[in-house]
């Protein structure tokens, strides 16, 4: 069952997700929960099967989902609610967070502190302008990886890849091993963008070519990719004319950068840094909105899932702390209400602690004359907690009144307080 | 042949042939709709500007003038009674500099002569109010506010439903090759699915109407130039000109424009180049480039970095000369019943403005029938409304929470960027005209067009497909046979 307000709530549960869910309940958050859009916890992670996560936290080379298993096995064991297979469509300043699946139908939520970790998503070939026709066959990698890892489906057989990247190296292998043939990795930039190991690992040893230099000049092929045409690049990133050759394939795989998935933080009225496209943060992992936390790929993209966890654990405890003294500070305050004859009071909120110091003016405009003697009274239900008399109350003139300090340890036990004008 | 017989056989569903349709649904006739393609629209309708122009382009005397103005104004009840998304918001042309502005008089006047109501010419001032990220060399602007913008895929997708509702045979994947002639009387067709016989035959072939109508031996000397045209898309969070801006147009072209869509993203584009190849609607750097020039030109402040989509479409230039000795014009539309062939409603060369003239020829083709002494008896129960089916992310949170829990398939988002749910997809699949392809549900349900461009949705659509057609995934396709997504099971798969 969900409840209507949270401690925390943590968008996305990939391994910051997860890592921040669980470091706020341990830091003492009362209720949290985990929306995801998948049907299962553990973000990005469930489809990368390959080893290569966890070195540096659990000095262990495990496969993606076996990394993510640990953490929600301890999640499990905390009393952290989820909300499975679930979009979270709208978030706004206040902490107030949208969602909707098949299950739990449209909620509304509210939070103390909120936690953004919804990862990244792959750049298109639309964002790097391709040319060329627009058949069947052309897939960022992270699809394909999908495809294969989640869905059991081959999607192609013969495949060109643009791009060094980690999934693209990756994928190389994958696909190789599932018996496709990966001609070759065409990469823009002088030097591979992935990481070295995985240029090893996945191109070398099964003897796929890297082209550096090189680059998808255009795409062939009206329903399904017939081929490529590559073409080398010179130092300005320009094509060198007669470099061109054209590439028989069914597929072309792109791997050519993530970008952080921010649409919802930008709804939330968080600031994002154009260079990294990610929210501005603090040392505490806290966004320009005070009480919205990010950590992750949807902060800035990482290369190594140990550092992502530890950017969610840190997260996940401010966001604790957060929620904890706001709590705090709520019991502190009391709501002041118009009662009989009385249009409004300002201040809306009074902080109960103000008393000590000293005594507070209230300022309120009346709803009707009254040409008699008045008394101006502060009620905590029945009970009276202060009065001041007046000859009479008129609409078009401000009625003033103080709460003495006396009044401390009446105001202490409200938690709302009324104001209203009735006949002496 | 076929045991049936119809009244009319129509060639191509794309805007023109599916408004065709939709209007004669309204008469006791069996009417039947070829595609060649798996889905309707897949041609120039598939890929334009999706402006409804307000007439002032076309030169006066022309047909093209005639069809855009009298097309124009029906839009409002077609809308309405299709419930296709359209939005009479009005357009500017936008003079840069002194010289331009001179210019807007003239385009002005040439409106009038075609019967184009409500034209302002504004000055620099006022378009930089009305739209602040405008070239600040600003001079003026020509103001028509009967412009509009619509969907272009729901308003063939709706005008196609209509018709088949009101019972039009529809069948796609059925190309036409030769016309049945029966001395100079056509009796029927060839298609790749068997001959057809009928009394009447519409040619709105688009691309390929030269080709319809040489078979029956007309027009020899017709010819359709495919005139591409290509467009960047950008992200609507990054970029929002909510404005349909066009230049100052030159002698061949109306220019590049900067517009945005009903879906609220910023498009620029055409460029118009004539091509060879019918089928060739690749996407070019050289294109893009001259789209790009021309974009900036009218809002300096536009950034490639937010572009999420390329695409290009075909316009199936003709060189028709005007029906009209006195108007000097050779690239007007062809709407007619040539007296060489008996049984031939002859469409050719619907370029732009076709889309904003296709109801104007929709009417115009059943008048040119009652002229060739068809009665045409008006059907009683033809429902001339098509109801919307439910758009998750235009309604509000209320309504949201309602339709989940009436279907909680509307409760699951399948496409991230544009919120589109599993519960409109399947309704898409089921629906008159079911979509079968990605590209036909995203044609009608806008999914896949967003920033992440189907990265996110497309195996989840894959899945949806597959069990709503009770195929193998290996079967769901893109856009018809030869471009399935899938070749094989992974070898764990298959070991199991
Ligand atoms: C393909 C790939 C291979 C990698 N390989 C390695 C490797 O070998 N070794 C290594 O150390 N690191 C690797 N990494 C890096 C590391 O795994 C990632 O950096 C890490 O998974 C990022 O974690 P995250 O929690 O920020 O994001 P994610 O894991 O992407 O999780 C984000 C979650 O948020 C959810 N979400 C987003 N928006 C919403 C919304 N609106 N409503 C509900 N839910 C939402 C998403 O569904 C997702 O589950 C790899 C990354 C990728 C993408
Ligand atoms: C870049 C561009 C921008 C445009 N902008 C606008 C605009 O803003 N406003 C406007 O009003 N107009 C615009 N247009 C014009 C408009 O899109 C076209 O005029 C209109 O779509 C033509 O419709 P149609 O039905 O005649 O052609 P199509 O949509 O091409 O339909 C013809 C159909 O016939 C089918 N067919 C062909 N041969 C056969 C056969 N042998 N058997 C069976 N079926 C066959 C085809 O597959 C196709 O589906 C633009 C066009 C382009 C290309």
């Amino acid at each position: 069952m969900l409840k209507e307000k949270y401690d925390v709530i943590v968008i996305g549960a990939g391994p910051a997700g997860l890592a921040a869910a669980i470091e706020a309940k341990k830091t003492g958050a009362q209720e949290v929960l985990v929306i995801e859009r998948a049907q299962e916890l553990g973000g990005i992670l469930q489809q990368c099967i390959h080893n290569g996560f966890g070195l540096q936290i659990f000095k262990k080379d495990l496969p993606g989902p076996a990394y993510a298993q640990r953490f929600i096995d301890e999640l499990a064991g905390l009393h952290i609610d989820t909300l499975l297979d679930a979009m979270v469509l709208n978030v706004t300043s206040e902490r107030r967070v949208y969602a909707t699946s098949r299950w739990s139908g449209f909620v509304e939520l509210d939070t103390r502190a909120l936690v953004l970790a919804m990862g990244c998503r792959e750049r298109t070939r639309a964002q790097i302008a391709l040319p060329g026709t627009r058949p069947a066959g052309v897939y960022t990698a992270g699809t394909a990886q999908r495809f294969v890892n989640i869905e059991g489906f081959m999607p192609g057989k013969r495949f060109v890849i643009l791009g060094s990247g980690d999934i693209g190296m990756i994928m190389a292998r994958r696909l190789t091993f599932e018996g496709a043939k990966v001609e070759r990795v065409l990469e823009i930039m002088p030097f591979l963008t992935g990481l070295t190991r995985n240029y090893v690992q996945c191109l070398l040893d099964y003897d796929i070519p890297l082209q550096l230099h090189h680059t998808v000049k255009r795409i062939i092929g009206n329903d399904r990719v017939e081929a490529i045409e590559s073409v080398q690049i010179d130092e300005q990133r320009q094509p060198i004319p007669g470099t061109e050759e054209t590439i028989p394939c069914d597929t072309l795989l792109l791997s050519v950068g993530l970008i952080p998935e921010n649409e919802l933080s930008r709804k939330a009225g968080v600031s994002l840094d154009p260079v990294t496209a990610g929210p501005f943060v603090d040392e505490k992992m806290q966004t320009s909105v005070p009480g919205i936390f990010a950590a992750g790929n949807v902060v800035h993209v990482y290369d190594l899932v140990d550092w992502v966890t530890q950017a969610g654990l840190l997260c996940g405890r401010n966001a604790a702390q957060y929620a904890i003294a706001e709590r705090k500070h709520h019991g502190r305050r009391v709501k002041m209400k118009a009662g009989d004859n009385v249009r409004y009071v300002v201040p809306h909120v009074l902080d109960k602690e103000s008393l000590a110091e000293s005594a507070q003016l209230l300022q309120m405009r009346v709803t009707l004359p009254i040409e008699e003697p008045v008394w101006v009274e502060v009620m905590n239900g029945e009970e009276r907690v202060t009065r001041k008399a007046e000859l009479y109350v008129r609409p078009g003139e401000m009625v003033n009144i103080d709460i003495p300090q006396s009044a401390y340890d009446a105001v202490q036990r409200a938690s709302e307080l009324s104001v209203r004008v009735v006949r002496r | 042949m076929a045991d049936k017989n119809y009244d009319v056989i129509i060639i191509g569903a794309g805007v023109v042939g599916s408004m065709v349709a939709r209007f004669l649904s309204r008469y006791k006739l069996d009417v039947l709709l070829i595609e060649k393609d798996s889905d309707i629209g897949m041609g120039a309708s598939s890929a334009n500007t999706a402006i409804i122009h307000a007439g002032y382009d076309p030169k006066p005397g022309t047909l093209k003038a005639e069809m855009n103005v009298v097309g124009n104004q029906m839009f409002d009840q077609l809308a309405g009674e299709l419930n296709f998304t359209f939005e009479r918001r009005g357009d500017y042309v936008v003079a840069i500099g002194p010289e331009e502005f001179a210019k807007l008089e003239s385009l002005r006047q040439q409106g009038l002569e075609n019967g184009v109501p409500g034209m302002v010419i504004l000055n620099g001032a006022d378009v930089r109010r009305r739209e602040p990220n405008i070239n600040p060399e600003v001079s003026g602007a020509l103001w028509a506010t009967t412009g509009g913008i619509c969907d272009p895929f729901g308003v063939v997708i709706a005008a196609a439903e209509n018709a088949v509702v009101n019972g039009v045979t529809l069948m796609t994947d059925t190309a036409f090759q030769d016309f049945i002639m029966d001395g100079k009387h056509i009796v029927g067709i060839k298609t790749n699915r068997g001959d057809f016989s009928s009394r009447w035959v519409v040619n709105s072939a688009g691309l390929y109407s030269d080709v319809v109508m040489h078979k029956a031996g007309l027009r020899p000397e017709f010819k359709i130039t495919p005139r591409k045209g290509e467009y960047y898309v950008f992200d609507k969070a990054e970029i929002t000109i909510n404005n349909v801006l066009f230049p100052v147009p030159s002698a061949t072209s109306k220019g590049i424009l900067v517009t945005t869509t009903v879906h609220g993203n910023t498009i620029i584009g055409p460029n118009a180049l004539e091509i060879d190849d019918k089928e060739d609607r690749s996407i070019t750097r050289e294109g893009l480039d001259e789209i790009w020039q021309g974009a900036i030109n009218l809002v300096p402040s536009l950034s490639l970095r937010y572009s999420i989509a390329e695409f290009a479409g075909l316009r199936p230039g003709g060189n028709a000369p005007c029906e009209n000795p006195d108007v000097k014009y050779n690239k007007d539309f062809i709407i007619e019943i040539p007296k060489q062939v008996e049984g031939l409603v002859n469409l050719g060369g619907i370029e732009s403005p076709g889309l904003s003239s296709s109801p104007a020829i929709a009417v115009r083709v059943v008048e040119l029938l009652k002229g060739a002494g068809e009665k045409l008896e008006e059907k009683s129960e033809w429902n001339p409304i098509r109801r919307a089916r439910p758009r998750f992310r235009d309604m509000l949170p209320t309504e949201q929470k309602l339709l989940i829990e009436n279907d909680p398939s509307y409760g699951r988002i399948i496409c991230r960027c544009e919120n589109v749910t599993e519960g409109e997809i399947v309704a898409e699949i089921h629906a008159p005209i079911p979509a079968r392809t990605y590209d036909a549900i995203k044609r009608r349900t806008w999914l896949g067009t967003g920033r992440c461009q189907g990265g996110f949705d497309t195996p989840r659509v894959v899945e949806i497909l597959a069990r709503e057609l009770g195929v193998s995934p290996l079967e769901i396709s893109k856009k018809g046979k030869g471009s399935e997504f899938l070749v094989r099971p992974t070898k764990d798969e298959e070991a199991e």
